[in-house]
């Protein structure tokens, strides 16, 4: 299961699809809506994605935690559209025989979407909103053009 | 014609979600000069091309029909 959607994520439904008989450890991510973030007070966010293409590329990554992690299993939906605070943006399962694994496909995972996959988030604030331009919301586009927040 | 795809602040800021350009047989390279010299508020540096939903380089040629995305730094997760 790799998919973007607009309703709310099951996280039950996304882990079912990577339990088996052989999988002696499963790991859940769950990316959620922070209130605070350096000090500014988020309203809610907006998440956009370029569909087909971030679908193909939550996919991709699931091959390549095949190919890194023989026997380990992985599920992604990643949700689009309006969230509040405290909602699941992106749920991810992996699964494996033994727990390392597991562990660290799981933790490619959301690293790679922080990388390669077409989806961007929009922070609502009181006084303003603000498409982030990376994962590690260091770039923003006020005038059009990236600004490098020296942190 | 080429479809041009629009996302996030680029989508806000140009207004509309596609745009679609009169070439065939074009580099990305020249895609992006293009784009740059038509729309003075561009600057495609950080931007990646997608060209029919998988990441293209400078040098790949983009052919009448294709469908290009702009894809700025992405913020998912």
């Amino acid at each position: 299961m790799f998919e973007i959607i607009e309703s709310p994520i099951s996280v039950q439904e996304v882990t079912e699809q990577v339990m088996h008989r052989n999988a002696g450890a499963v790991v859940n991510f769950i990316g959620t809506v922070r209130e605070i973030t350096k000090g500014r007070k988020t309203l809610y966010l907006e998440y956009e994605a370029y569909v087909p293409m971030a679908k193909a590329k939550l996919e991709q990554i699931g091959k390549e935690i095949d190919e890194k992690w023989p026997g380990a299993k992985s599920a992604i939906v990643h949700r689009i559209g309006r969230l509040e605070i405290g909602e699941a943006a992106v749920v991810i399962a992996t699964s494996s025989p033994h727990r390392a694994d597991a562990y660290e496909a799981n933790r490619y995972a959301i690293e790679r979407i922080k990388e390669l996959v077409p989806i961007w988030k929009k922070e609502h604030w009181e006084d303003g909103e603000l498409w982030i331009g990376n994962q590690q919301g260091t770039i923003s586009y006020e005038n059009s053009k990236p600004e490098v927040n020296e942190e | 014609m080429i479809t041009i795809l629009l996302f996030a602040h680029l989508r806000e800021q140009f207004g509309t979600r596609e745009l679609q350009i009169e070439e065939s047989a074009i580099t990305v390279a020249n895609l992006r000069q293009q784009l740059e010299a038509k729309y003075e508020f561009l600057d495609t540096k950080s931007i990646m091309i997608a060209v029919n939903e998988e990441f293209a380089d400078d040098e790949d040629v983009i052919q009448a029909g294709d469908t290009v995305a702009l894809i700025p730094p992405v913020s998912g997760g």
